[in-house]
């Protein structure tokens, strides 16, 4: 492939910035564009339902990088402007006014949508916490001290309701699973999350199923469950999952499955790239699709995506890793510690909440996780996952 | 090159520390970074911009020159 003359990046939160700068990096000097859909300078989103919700940092200490940064870039960013349509054939994108930009590479990366439930729309007081919008808002009203419902046990809902209790606000939080984080850790760690929260004072409503809202003259006035049992609120937030932000893809010529179906080498079709949450690649080592919904995936995709822009033949094999902070508590995980591996503690001690552990599948490691061991997880990482 | 942290927004994931261990390494205690060489030889320079390139709390600062 010979190097493109311009590039056409679609969504400038982590991976797509990512990729700009690891392009310019790499020596590109082409042309090099960002479009996104919001109108705001490239922000983080990990600080969202953190130091940002908790009031902690202001919204302007969440944004990637400066101005002079993003000016040494020498990329037009064009913000505020949403893509629509895409034609894969032509590399062609149709932004949300109708203009069509073309390109001779371009990197989908347009992240995720929050996936809400049936009776939310339109009605006050329910949030979803995706962008700073959805921060600043739901930041403003746990200012008003209300009753707060979490609908989702996931890594978001938790961590929502830590920071909500942290403000020192009544917390229930209702979720599907039988513990916190079951799906990404395990029952066995997914449990010692769950009584930390309901140590922390938050009410827990786990194997539960929310039936729907109940309102008052358009605003939330609690959530019932399917028992019939009514959680009075003020202020909800849907914490259940997300889906990727494809819609404008619909009919564009790629393969759309669960995201953007891409090779090994993070491609889609000839001269389009996808990277970050919104991708789903072939993982050569792991033999299987991976779809990586977690913020270093964003960033050290972009490195592998660039590259390949440039002409590289890299393969895309990361050792996929998040961490989560809650309360005092930071877990971090490397690799995939599945809820049916077996778990076993290598160093510390779960008693003196401090310790580092391995899942095991099959008699072979896939996961570490520490929990407030971040350094000894990552040693086990190279020993026992690299 | 000149290397700066932030530990405030350091997450110790520690994967400037897989990049380049010579000049990070992370807290016994708690795995936030220690800058063991701000301003590292030109050998170790794409690792550091790599570093910085993937921290994912946005935490090490790279000043060229």
């Amino acid at each position: 492939m010979t190097t493109p003359r311009s590039i056409l990046i679609v969504g400038a939160s982590a991976a797509g910035l990512s990729t700009a700068e690891a392009l310019r990096r790499l020596g590109y000097g082409g042309r090099l564009t960002l479009l996104d859909a919001e109108a705001r300078l490239p922000y983080d989103r990990p600080p969202l339902s953190k130091q940002v919700l908790a009031g902690e940092w202001e919204p302007s200490r969440a944004q990637l990088r400066d101005v002079a940064k993003l000016e040494a870039l020498d990329a037009e960013l064009i913000l505020g402007e949403p893509a629509v349509a895409f034609d894969a054939e032509a590399r062609a994108v149709t932004d949300g006014s109708g203009r069509v930009r073309r390109a001779d590479a371009v990197v989908i990366a347009t992240g995720l949508a929050p996936a809400r439930l049936p009776g939310q729309d339109g009605l006050s007081g329910v949030h979803v916490l995706r962008g700073m919008d959805d921060a600043v808002a739901l930041r403003a009203h746990l200012a008003e001290g209300p009753r707060l419902v979490v609908v989702g046990e996931g890594v978001l809902g938790a961590e929502v309701a830590a920071t909500a209790r942290g403000l020192g606000l009544d917390v229930t939080l209702a979720g599907m699973g039988h513990t916190l984080l079951g799906e990404q850790v395990g029952a066995e760690v997914g449990g010692m999350l769950t009584r930390l929260h309901a140590e922390r004072g938050v009410r827990l409503r786990l194997g539960a199923e929310v039936a729907g809202f109940v309102s008052d003259g358009g605003r939330v006035s609690g959530v019932r469950l399917t028992t019939g049992e009514l959680l009075p609120a003020e202020a909800v937030v849907v914490a259940v999952g997300c889906r990727p932000a494809t819609g404008w893809l619909e009919g564009s010529g790629l393969v759309l499955g669960d995201g953007v179906a891409c090779d090994a080498r993070c491609r889609a079709a000839d001269g389009v790239y996808a990277v970050g949450d919104v991708a789903s690649f072939w993982h050569e080592g792991l033999h299987r699709r991976l779809r990586l919904e977690n913020r270093t995936n964003a960033t050290e995709q972009a490195q592998v995506v660039a590259a390949n822009l440039l002409g590289a033949d890299r393969p895309y094999v990361p050792i996929p890793y998040f961490w989560t902070d809650q309360y005092d508590v930071k877990i971090q995980t490397h690799g995939l510690p599945s809820p049916e591996a077996e778990l076993s503690v290598a160093e510390g001690d779960p008693s003196e909440r401090r310790f580092a552990a391995l899942y095991r599948e099959g008699g072979r490691v896939t996961g570490v996780l520490g929990w407030n061991m971040a350094k000894q997880a990552r040693l086990l990482r190279q020993s026992a996952l690299a | 090159m000149k290397v700066v942290v932030d530990e405030d927004s350091c997450c110790g994931a520690g994967q400037c520390v897989l990049l380049a261990p010579e000049v990070f390494d992370q807290r016994d205690e708690d795995g936030i970074v220690v800058l063991l060489d701000s301003e590292p030889g030109e050998e170790r320079h794409a690792a550091v911009r790599e570093a910085a390139a993937v921290c994912p709390g946005a935490a090490i600062e790279v000043e060229e020159g």
